[in-house]
């Protein structure tokens, strides 16, 4: 059974919950870095194969033979050393993890060092054995944290990253400010509007429009009634910048 | 210091009075991350806010759990715990201290597994050299058809090889090589040491059983001469890299820690720089085996000389000699 948060000491004893990144967010970053690498790899030796076409390159088969050497050798340093040295050099992240919203920590929900990094790199022998990550995925599936061999021998973890939420603290904090709203309401309208598109239409603008009632003093509900899920939206944003009424 | 809630006032109370603060504490929040490098103003400031979010988390909790704000906090708080707890920059300094300590410390660690794992590569070089020698049609097993054709005809197969490719390429080609079967040799000792000893022992049963072969063709001295000078490293780094993948396969059998997991961990963390040890070694080695090795015209005594001159330089830098020692 696998547990979806990471537990993390704080220095002052207070303890956070970090969430940690399932198979799939993994295997979406992995295919997501597999494909630039590639790409990146083909680019190499499409540019050693147009060098070569160059008439000063093309007339001295020596050379041309150096290019192309030089392109393969760039082209694989390109693709094996991809993930280790980007993340080393953007400590934990890499594009695709960035794009899954992952990174990697420790199990102390610390950022992880250069020889722990590496160390998760190279167990990637053992994790793609005998094809495709099986290893890799059935390990990631039947341990506690949801981590391949190579994480569980470097003491690190994927889990998923909230940096976005700090931003939101800030926003929200700049709303708390600006309006006169409890906070239990701003909760409840940001819930909401966090929900909008996944809600059917029916559903949230009846909800909107109970918000809307409750909380919105220049809110008429019999105007209301008519008011497309759009203008429902905008009308329940303004109340979160604190412009209720307008 | 931060103002601890009135736990008996409401929660909008204290929200709207913390409010202002969190607006600046989101803010280094996300700064921190982002910094490379901090002055002591700029540390002591993150770590005042780290400890001032921790605090509105424990009050969050208390006051509104399962909130949107207390999730919001919380991922503040995780964000300036990572940024806040890493590593340094590899400076200068680190990379002495690695140089000079953590690989002899690492070497250290693994010598007595390392002699047992030499033994184990004699001995299956010695079962090698039997098996050949008695069934000499198994040869197809350990080497190419145009090896064995090279050698039926009376030529060495590592004399050609500079016909083949250039020196430099060469080099980079015996180094990945290389590299990537002391990388089998250390991982696959997570299966319980099985992985590592199965590498030593098929690279032993091929190096006995191809000496075997070109003794039976007379040409074995004409192997020999060939490895003379990169071999001593190159199978020292190979039982090194083979004796800290068992060490990884003991921590999981017999852990010296709380769990199998953790003592893998701190195993691993303390055998990685040997690795990094042996791949600079087998640079070298790469590198005299595809400039020095397959020249024909390089004497025995060089080869000698290069060869144990370097094997030296290894067990010098492995036992903590070649560095000298940190100033207490």
């Amino acid at each position: 059974m696998a547990e979806e948060e990471l537990t993390v000491s704080s220095l002052t004893g207070v303890d956070m919950r970090v969430r940690i990144a399932g198979p799939g967010t993994r295997s979406y970053a992995f295919l997501t870095d597999w494909l630039i690498r590639l790409l990146l790899a083909l680019a190499w030796l499409l540019a050693g194969a147009l060098l070569r076409l160059l008439p000063r390159v093309a007339a001295d088969a020596s050379l041309a033979h150096t290019v192309m050497v030089a392109a393969v050798i760039l082209a694989l340093a390109t693709y094996f050393l991809y993930q280790p040295l980007l993340e080393v050099a953007m400590r934990g992240r890499t594009p695709g993890l960035r794009k899954a919203g992952a990174r990697i920590a420790t199990v102390e929900g610390a950022t992880p060092g250069t020889g722990a990094l590496i160390i998760r790199n190279l167990f990637r022998l053992i994790d793609a054995l005998p094809v495709f990550y099986v290893v890799g995925l059935t390990c990631c599936m039947l341990t506690k944290q949801r981590v391949r061999l190579g994480d569980m021998v470097a003491g690190t973890v994927l889990v998923l990253d909230e940096a976005d939420s700090v931003q939101r603290l800030g926003r929200l904090s700049a709303q708390l400010q600006r309006t006169a709203l409890p906070a239990e309401a701003l909760q409840l309208i940001h819930d909401l509007l966090d929900r909008w598109r996944s809600l059917e239409e029916a559903r949230r603008t009846r909800l909107a429009r109970e918000l809307l009632c409750k909380f919105d003093p220049g809110f008429d509900p019999r105007r209301g009634a008519a008011l497309s899920s759009r203008a429902l939206q905008g009308r329940l944003e303004a109340l979160l910048g604190g412009e209720p009424g307008h | 210091m931060a103002a601890s809630p009135d736990t008996d006032a409401p929660a909008g109370i204290w929200i709207r009075t913390q409010a202002p603060r969190w607006e600046a504490l989101a803010a280094q929040a996300a700064a921190a991350p982002q910094r490379s490098h901090a002055t002591v103003d700029e540390a002591l400031r993150t770590l005042r806010s780290y400890r001032v979010l921790t605090q509105h988390l424990a009050s969050a909790r208390e006051l509104l759990p399962a909130s949107l704000l207390t999730a919001a906090l919380q991922n503040a708080c995780a964000t300036l715990h990572a940024a806040i707890n890493r590593e340094p920059r590899l400076t200068g300094a680190r990379w002495l201290r690695l140089f000079r300590e953590e690989i002899p410390a690492a070497a250290a660690s693994v010598r007595t597994l390392a002699l047992w794992l030499a033994a184990l590569l004699v001995a299956s070089a010695f079962a090698g050299w039997w098996l050949i020698n008695t069934y000499p049609q198994l040869v197809s097993l350990i080497a190419s058809p145009r090896m064995i054709d090279g050698v039926e005809r009376g030529h060495l197969w590592t004399y050609q090889v500079l016909e083949l490719a250039p020196p430099a390429l060469l080099s980079a080609r015996i180094f990945s090589n290389n590299v990537m079967v002391i990388l089998g040799a250390f991982c696959s000792g997570i299966l319980f040491g099985l992985g590592a000893f199965y590498m030593i022992a098929y690279n032993g049963l091929m190096l006995g059983g191809l000496l075997a072969f070109t003794h039976q063709h007379g040409l074995e001295l004409g192997l020999v001469k060939f490895t003379l000078a990169h071999g001593p490293v190159e199978l020292s780094v190979m039982c090194l890299a083979a004796a800290a993948g068992t060490a990884l396969g003991e921590a999981v059998i017999r852990p010296a820690h709380s769990t199998r997991t953790e003592s893998l961990r701190r195993r691993a963390a303390q055998l990685g720089p040997l690795l990094l040890a042996c791949a600079l070694l087998l640079l070298g080695s790469g590198l005299i085996e595809g400039f020095l090795s397959p020249r024909a015209t390089v004497s025995i005594p060089v080869r000698l000389a290069v060869g144990l001159g370097y094997w030296t330089l290894m067990l010098l830098w492995l036992g903590g000699r070649l560095f000298p020692k940190a100033k207490t």
